[in-house]
């Protein structure tokens, strides 16, 4: 035994310590790796042996290589042993290792629980303050849950070394268990007024960040930390304090006002050291809600100025710790802050702001870029966009231009174009940018182009101008086609080139430019455009020369296309090559026609007639579905799940690629492609202008016979990069200022005879100085695609028939596979009307099926619920048990489902159903908005007794408006002063063609649509009702001939609406 | 994968319907809390070389590596001139060159740079008065001390002890107890090795 210590106490003087470890590392550079296993077998031996001194000591050194980045995990046991010695040296290795190698899934942290416990309870305090830092890095909910306790009691620890830190550790264990929070809050409120100032701190620290995250609750604390902050001068928790007013100053308005003296001092009192600045952020904190005053705003943004433009001359003391660049980064951070609430005192020093765009320090250029996004106004726009485009041409390194080239579209097209007065500098600030080599923003450029290109109208004359130059000068833009972006652009350019060609000045050479051969080198999709193009660009050609007598121009032009398109023809691309063939096989036809002297140029400009309009992103919803198309039907069997999956994958690939949708049609069957492909032989073998394949299509083409006719146009390439012809944006912001002052002109020739005529008035004050944002009327208008689409789309489907019950008619998909042949389908037609979801009777899912007719009616007790009872009647001929019925929530409306069933859940109908027998069950809906109506979804599962089969019936239930209309007598003086209250929206529509007697016609209105006649004059009538939430709706109806005309005043316009739309149904019904 | 933790939040969920706090019912209600104040601090020699290491915010070990990878590569990127702040993926880095050490530490959105600028002085201002003058390879070879030095000052993320003194008299206690007990240990236990038991 002895022996055995004596060999361990030796072995140890020869183990490698830290610094040997360390130092070994060193010495070891090309074999680092190969070393440290070595010593991590070592470790694994030391950790084997007993001796805890050599245990910890290998423990340390895993610490240092868990730093180096290996892994140590497997040591977690060895490091709880290390933890949990009684010798403070150890257990303080122990702890460090613990908090740096322990996370929350390290499985021995269960283990810590006890050892901890003793740890926090030593009567040593440094055993304590280790157990204490240790936990905060690897406290788990268990740890949490288990210590809250014992760490709640060192709060109060006489030690004030120990209380700071439990305060501090207390804010995890919050965190992980919260429900310590608030048996512990009263203590830690305690400790904001604890004689130490470190505990103090520590106290206000938790509390801010905990405030910081739910203000609301920590509002009654103000008082104390205001009293705090007049009072502490440790700037640390000034700073803290600060930060939780900014968190509570939106809550209590008031407490804004309050703070700005001593803050106003706090500053003075602060003024040479650097917290200066921390407080102005604390500041700008509070600033950012709008509810600070002016005044601050106004000191810090003074100290940011000063700060920004002289890099701090007041406080060269702490230049030794902020650079200049600091500084410069603070205040446009800070200005970035203030730019929220007050944009017109940060928009004074956009000079100052574009100047940082020269820095050397890319995180300074972007944050002033991030500042001018917000800065611009239609009056600097063009100036700063100006600005930034030279600095696109200084910039070096592609990703900070590419940040700049989207920063200069972000800022130009931010809401809706809204700071863009003229269109034509906007088209040419993107042709320049085109000029940008080896952008990867290619496409956003070209969809920008487009979008101001269809939606401004009055710019399309200019814009395809600019696009015909840019197609004539491509092969600047595609110099290294491979990894340039940029020529995304030409899909564009063509595009509208294409589109807009009766605006071209000269469509046959843009033609020609589009079926140069360089552009076969164009990536495919770009190509497609280009031929598609090319055939709009010939119509309007073939359009424009149709008058002349000479029909030789125009069958040049055709010739030309027969010639150029054969290089299409035989793209790599399908895409090209589809349309190619079929557009030369067109210009082929029409070149005949041409020949024996038909006019066709009509006919063709007829395949590309209409105007493409823009469309909301959210159009498709608006268009109503029309009647008796259900999109929930099958319209075939749908197929096996198997296929179903795979057809997933494809859809997505045709929508992103379309040209692969081709081969996957012609898959067709072999026989068939044979028989094509001959047929095509043939026909290539008749075709002169065909060139036979061979290895690389392309280079055949270079060799072809055809070529040398083709009269390419020779471009010189010593051109400068300057795109010829191209107007500099330069010149618009010069028009822009004379077109702005020619306006102003006017404006101050108008203002004085306007003043001349009112000089009487209370001095109207027009301030003729500079003009306001509102004053600088746009040169183009852009065509503003919002959610909002013409009234006449937004026709909601609306039942006409009114009966005190609305009748629901349900639906019977039933997919059966017993094959139940038996029509259902037909019978009560006659009564229901609610959403006659068509029958169809597909044969072969028909089961006998149970009916519903359901009543929907509002509560009056309760403003949100909807009672709807629901008549199921059996019309099979088996039993039918266990209904449930479900349905599917909508954010609106939801069934009301007993306490403790998940929202999900059906409810159990209350009753069983045999043969040929009808009941009734109530449920009751939710409802929060009650002005527009909706349908909601629902399934009823039941049980056929029979063949004990589970079957389904999905139906829809319709809640009109209507049915929250509740029939209510109203006096004629009461409703005569509603009327007149004029709170009311009024609103009316016309029904033709009603032939029925004028009794009749108010009966159905007040049996359909719950209303109540008010007052009859001959063929004139009030009526009243109410909206189960109060909303009054007052109807004038009358009628002469065939016409009624219904004037109708609600408060909500929309339930008046709709209500009114309801009401036209049930008449266009009868 | 580590943006994903950054923001990771935890739900708080009162305890009960009422929380009795400052003396005023305040209703129940379900709070989103953002993790700690100082996501992590790295320290790293102008090689490239890891020194120091200290996450407050839980997350895997491949996480890490790779983060202080990535971030290693960016603040070495940059001129010595520029300012000491980045926004990198959705934290901000606020760094500071000592010599031939990166002092780096990751803040959240809304924390304040120049706080971080002072505690990573502050720091080295203790590390300073604690080797004497500290070089890096006072660092390296005495790392552990380095982190006791880091935990007396920061905990959880949050400043705990802003006084450059109190911080160096508990580290000073703390190896003094570590001292005695070693040369307590030292001669009894040789002499108990030696035979004596």
């Amino acid at each position: 035994m002895a022996l055995k210590i004596v060999k361990g106490s030796i072995d140890r003087m020869f183990d490698k310590n830290l610094q040997d470890l360390v130092r070994g590392i060193r010495n070891h550079k090309e074999d680092e790796a190969k070393y440290i296993s070595t010593c991590i077998d070592e470790i694994k031996q030391e950790l084997k042996q007993d001796n805890i001194a050599v245990k910890a000591n290998a423990v340390c050194k895993l610490t240092y290589l868990q730093m180096l980045g290996y892994d140590v995990s497997w040591a977690a046991f060895n490091i709880v042993e290390v933890m949990s010695s009684s010798k403070f040296t150890y257990k303080r290795i122990g702890y460090l290792a613990a908090s740096q190698c322990f996370h929350e899934n390290t499985d021995v942290i269960m283990l810590t629980t006890n050892q901890i416990r003793k740890d926090l309870s030593s009567p040593n305090q440094y055993d304590t303050g280790v157990a204490l830092t240790g936990l905060s890095c690897f406290v788990t909910p268990d740890l949490a849950r288990d210590l809250a306790n014992d760490i709640m009691t060192l709060m109060s620890h006489t030690k004030p070394y120990i209380r700071k830190k439990a305060v501090l550790i207390m804010y995890k264990v919050f965190l992980k268990y919260p429900e310590s929070l608030r048996p512990a809050f009263p203590r830690l409120k305690e400790k904001l007024e604890d004689p130490d100032p470190g505990v103090q701190s520590a106290a206000v620290n938790v509390i801010c960040e905990l405030a910081r995250r739910n203000p609301k609750n920590y509002l009654s604390l103000a008082p104390l930390f205001f009293k705090l902050m007049t009072s502490s001068t440790n700037n640390w928790v000034l700073i803290k304090i600060i930060k939780l007013f900014g968190a509570l100053t939106p809550l209590e308005p008031r407490l804004g006002k309050k703070l700005i003296e001593p803050l106003t001092n706090l500053i003075h009192r602060s003024f040479s050291s650097r917290v200066l600045i921390f407080i102005c952020f604390g500041f700008f904190k509070l600033a950012h809600k709008k509810s600070f005053s002016d005044v601050i705003v106004s000191l810090c943004y003074i100290t940011v100025l000063i700060s920004l433009s002289s890099g701090m001359p007041n406080h060269s003391a702490s230049s030794v710790f902020l650079r200049i660049s600091v500084v410069k980064y603070l205040g446009l951070l800070a200005m970035s802050k203030i730019l929220k609430t007050h944009p017109k005192s940060v928009q004074s020093h956009k000079d100052l702001i574009l100047q940082c765009l020269d820095d050397k320090d890319e995180s300074i250029r972007l944050r002033a870029l991030d500042l001018l996004y917000g800065m611009v106004s239609k009056k600097n726009l063009m100036e700063i966009v100006k600005k930034l485009m030279i600095h696109v041409d200084k910039a070096e390194g592609t990703t900070y231009r590419d940040e700049l080239l989207t920063k200069i579209i972000d800022i130009c097209s931010q809401s809706n174009y809204q700071y863009i007065t003229n269109f034509e500098w906007y088209i040419s600030i993107l042709v320049e940018l085109t000029r940008l080599e080896g952008t990867r923003h290619g496409h956003l450029i070209a969809s920008q182009m487009l979008d101001v290109a269809i939606r401004v109208k009055a710019i399309r004359v200019f814009a395809v101008a600019q696009m015909a130059t840019l197609l004539d000068n491509a092969h600047l833009l595609t110099g290294n086609m491979q990894r340039n972006g940029i020529c995304e652009v030409l899909y564009a350019a063509a595009w509208i080139c294409g589109e807009f060609s009766e605006h071209l000045e000269n469509p046959v050479q843009t033609l020609e430019a589009m079926l140069r051969p360089k552009v076969a080198t164009l990536p495919g999709h770009i190509q497609a455009v280009y031929v598609q193009n090319a055939a709009k660009l010939f119509a309007t050609i073939l359009k424009n020369q149709e008058g002349n007598t000479d029909s030789t121009a125009a069958q040049e032009t055709s010739q030309m296309m027969i010639d150029r398109l054969p290089l299409f023809v035989q793209s790599a691309n399908l895409e090209v090559q589809e349309r190619a063939s079929c557009i030369l096989q067109l210009v082929k036809y029409i070149q005949k026609l041409q020949q024996k002297d038909v006019e066709v140029a009509e006919e063709v400009s007829a395949l590309f007639a209409g105007e493409l309009n823009p469309v909301a992103p959210k159009a498709q919803k608006k268009v109503p579905v029309p009647e008796g198309l259900d999109l929930d039907a099958w319209i075939n069997e749908p197929p096996s799940e198997s296929e179903s999956e795979d057809e997933q994958p494809k859809a997505i690939f045709t929508k992103e690629e379309p040209k692969h949708s081709r081969p996957r049609h012609t898959e067709v069957d072999e026989k068939e492609l044979a028989r094509r492909r001959e047929a095509r032989k043939q026909e290539q073998a008749n075709n002169p202008f065909y060139i036979k394949a061979s290895p690389s299509s392309q280079k055949v083409y270079q060799e072809a016979p055809g070529v040398e006719h083709i009269p390419v146009v020779q471009i010189d390439l010593s051109v400068p990069l300057k795109v010829p012809g191209l107007p500099m944006s330069d010149q618009y912001v010069k028009l822009e200022e004379e077109r702005r002052q020619k306006e102003r002109a006017e404006k101050k020739k108008k203002e004085k005879k306007k003043r001349k005529e009112k000089r009487s008035g209370r001095g109207k004050k027009h301030d003729s100085g500079p003009e306001s944002e509102e004053d600088i009327t746009p040169a183009h208008v852009v065509d503003i695609v919002t959610e909002e689409m013409p009234e006449k789309s937004s026709k909601h489907k609306k039942k006409k028939q009114k009966k005190e019950k609305e009748e629901k008619e349900k639906k019977k998909k039933k997919k059966h596979h017993h094959h139940h042949h038996h029509s259902d389908g037909g019978g009560e037609e006659s009564v229901q009307n609610g959403t006659v979801e068509e029958e169809e009777p597909l044969t072969f899912l028909v089961f006998p099926l149970p009916r519903k007719v359901c009543d929907i009616q509002g509560n009056l007790q309760d403003g949100s619920q909807v009672v709807v009872s629901v008549i199921f009647e059996n019309k099979s001929d088996s039993f039918l048990k266990s209904m449930e019925f479900n349905v599917l929530d909508s954010l609106n409306s939801k069934l009301q489902r007993p306490e403790g069933s998940g929202p999900h859940d059906g409810l159990t109908v209350p009753f069983q159903l045999p043969p040929g027998v009808s009941n009734e069950a109530r449920f009751v809906f939710t409802v929060q908005s009650i002005v527009m109506p909706q349908k909601l979804k629902g399934t009823l599962t039941f049980i056929v007794k029979d063949s004990s089969t589970h079957e389904k019936l999905d139906f829809k239930l319709h809640f009109t408006c209507t049915s929250y209309l509740i029939t209510t007598p109203c006096y004629s003086d009461a409703f005569a002063k509603l009327l007149e209250s004029g709170d009311l929206k009024s609103s009316s529509v016309r029904l033709e063609g009603v032939n029925m007697p004028f009794h009749h016609l108010l009966a159905r209105i007040c049996f359909h649509h719950h209303f109540s006649v008010v007052e009859r004059i001959d063929s004139c009538a009030s009526m009243y009702s109410r909206s189960i939430q109060g909303h009054h709706v007052c109807l004038l109806v009358k009628t002469s001939g065939q016409t009624v005309s219904i004037d109708a005043k609600c408060d909500e316009p929309t339930l008046l609406g709709n209500v009114l739309d309801e009401i036209k149904q049930t008449f266009s019904q009868c | 994968m580590f943006a994903l933790v950054a923001n990771q939040k935890v739900v708080i969920d009162w305890p009960c319907f009422w929380v009795v706090l400052g003396g005023s019912f305040l209703p129940r209600g379900v709070y989103t809390v953002l993790l700690f104040k100082m996501q992590f601090m790295l320290l790293f020699s102008r090689q490239g070389k890891l020194r120091l290491q200290k996450w407050y915010v839980p997350l895997s070990d491949k996480e890490k590596k790779k983060i202080t990878r990535e971030l290693v590569q960016t603040v070495l990127a940059r001129k010595p001139k520029m300012c000491s702040f980045l926004e990198w993926r959705d934290l901000k880095i606020v760094y500071k060159r000592y010599a031939s050490l990166y002092f780096c530490c990751a803040i959240e959105d809304q924390d304040n740079e120049l706080i971080t600028l002072e505690i990573i002085h502050r720091y080295v201002e203790l590390l300073d008065k604690y080797f004497g003058s500290v070089c890096e390879l006072d660092i390296i070879f005495n790392f552990e001390k380095a982190y006791f030095i880091l935990d007396e000052f920061l905990l959880g993320g949050e400043a705990q002890e802003t006084s450059k003194k109190n911080v160096l008299k508990a580290i000073e206690q703390a190896d003094l107890l570590q001292e005695d007990a070693k040369e307590a240990e030292t001669p009894r236990s040789v002499l108990e090795e030696i035979g004596l038991t």
